[in-house]
């Protein structure tokens, strides 16, 4: 088995080699049908499809999990007029069981068959943004674990100090509660992130023309499986380290000298 | 839009799911024995003083944590023919990836349950005069062990999950059992519907089941 990285100047469509190899993804891109993309071409559009992917999902993911998560800690009560409180905290904790219970290569399919029959709106939507819509709920039930995690390590003296200093509810969580537990949560909201980069994966499963799916369909094409496999489990590599370095800045950026993790690292400098 | 569900009969369970579901279950106890068998080779490894022993058993076990389920599976499904010199079917290959890729992950768990027995117990049993692995026997490894069930059984439940992924090879799993019959019949909403309550039930029993095994356990 020879081991031959040529094959990423070779052009998809025809058995010819660009000596250019990369830069020729331009002039296709500009004039289409000018010249054929090559396979390095083809690779790295394939990663901008797996970003796009796990940077949608992220997003929608953070968004749902953190009011989801904030949502589960609500303080129910046995008075009848805040009824709705317990309903609330009761949906929200479905909503986690049921994101968290279904593979999510079954959730995709699902968001790609069985939704757009009930919302025809989704119809109309490319499948990467159901792709992205399925790995961030799927991921948002964990997220949401993870700020009730956070929230609930607080004292508890901090949501009973907010109370006897006449804070609303949403005040206290404003002001008190989520400042700190948002950070106290960035560790595992790494790893999670880190997750959704390789869970964008199934995205395989509705044709997103991303990593897996090219080294899939480039492994029969060329039959030149071990190149293409190794460049896309570099990229995913790549691309794990970059959202972890990502996560790291961010930690250190938004820490409150002299609390928690920003102890550690201030031994360490 | 009107659901039909005279599609789930006896007659579906029967001719395609049956198959899929011994076949999830199958890959989740492999993967899940052979996983903590080599996952705590791996741990072992990796706490070693010794430089050669735990650098190898690093890079492999953060190689697998970084890449994609999916990704392995493809990998082993083009390896291991090429190197044994023929094919081995998706099933056999299925089997393989998830022993290799869950033995990394359980590897770290199993680690973290060694690390948190505090120091005092393995510097007693070696003023006691245990050699390594009688201290590993006797001592740390049976303490680790129990706490560690209620995290290995999350795992396992994550396990379950992920074994619909071997859909990228075409194995014959429970997914693809509801996905052909979904197809044969026509009626693939239906099927994917039912996949879905299917796999919610079994792992929200299973992580039931976690709560109810850590509350007891810290009782």
């Amino acid at each position: 088995m020879a081991f031959n990285l040529d094959i990423f100047c070779k052009s998809t469509l025809e058995d010819t080699y660009s000596s250019a190899c990369f830069g020729e993804k331009f002039k296709w891109l500009f004039h289409q049908g000018d010249v054929d993309p090559t396979y390095l071409d083809w690779l790295i559009s394939a990663w901008g499809w797996t970003i796009t992917v796990a940077i949608i999902s992220l997003f929608l993911a953070m968004f749902f999990g953190i009011i989801i998560g904030t949502l589960r800690t609500l303080e129910t009560q046995k008075d009848q007029n805040k009824l709705w409180i317990s309903c609330i905290v009761f949906l929200s904790n479905t909503w986690v069981e049921i994101f968290r219970n279904i593979p999510v290569l079954v959730q995709v399919f699902l968001w790609y068959h069985v939704i757009p029959v009930f919302l025809p709106i989704l119809k109309t939507c490319p499948s990467f943004l159901l792709v992205s819509f399925a790995l961030g709920f799927f991921t948002s039930a964990r997220i949401a674990e993870q700020v009730k995690a956070g929230i609930t390590s607080l004292p508890k003296v901090q949501r009973m100090a907010s109370k006897a200093l006449g804070l609303s509810v949403t005040q206290t969580y404003r002001y008190v509660l989520l400042p700190m537990a948002l950070r106290v949560i960035i560790p595992p909201m790494t790893s999670e992130a880190m997750n959704i980069v390789k869970n964008s994966a199934v995205a395989f499963a509705v044709s997103v023309s991303e990593l897996t799916l090219f080294a899939m369909q480039t492994q029969e094409e060329t039959s030149r499986g071990i190149e293409m496999y190794l460049a896309v489990t570099m990229l995913y590599s790549l691309t794990a380290l970059m959202v972890n370095r990502l996560m790291n800045w961010i930690e250190r950026t938004t820490q409150i000298p002299g609390y928690l993790n920003s102890l550690k690292i201030e031994k360490l400098v | 839009m009107n659901l039909d569900l005279s599609f789930y009969t006896w007659n579906l369970v029967e001719h395609y799911l049956i198959k899929g579901l011994v076949f999830s279950l199958e890959l989740t106890v492999v993967a899940t024995v052979g996983g903590m068998v080599f996952g705590t080779c791996l741990a072992l490894m990796r706490i070693s003083p010794i430089k050669l022993i735990s650098t190898p058993a690093s890079i492999y076990v953060n190689v697998m944590r970084s890449i994609p389920l999916v990704m392995v599976i493809l990998w082993f499904f083009l390896l291991v023919p090429s190197l044994i010199g023929r094919s081995i079917g998706a099933e056999l290959s299925a089997y393989v990836t998830f022993i290799a890729f869950e033995s990394a992950f359980f590897c770290e768990i199993i680690r973290s349950g060694i690390l948190s027995i505090p120091k005092g117990q393995s510097d007693a049993s070696m003023a006691l005069g245990m050699t390594f692995q009688q201290n590993m026997q006797y001592i740390i490894l049976p303490q680790a062990f129990r706490n560690m069930v209620p995290i290995v059984m999350t795992q396992v439940i994550i396990l379950f999950q992920d074994t619909s992924l071997v859909y990228a090879i075409g194995a014959y799993d429970l997914l693809k059992g509801f996905e052909i019959a979904g197809k044969n019949y026509g009626r693939p909403i239906e099927a994917y519907l039912l996949a879905a309550m299917v796999y919610f039930i079994i792992c929200f029993s299973l992580s039931r089941l976690v709560k109810w095994l850590e509350s007891s356990h810290q009782r």
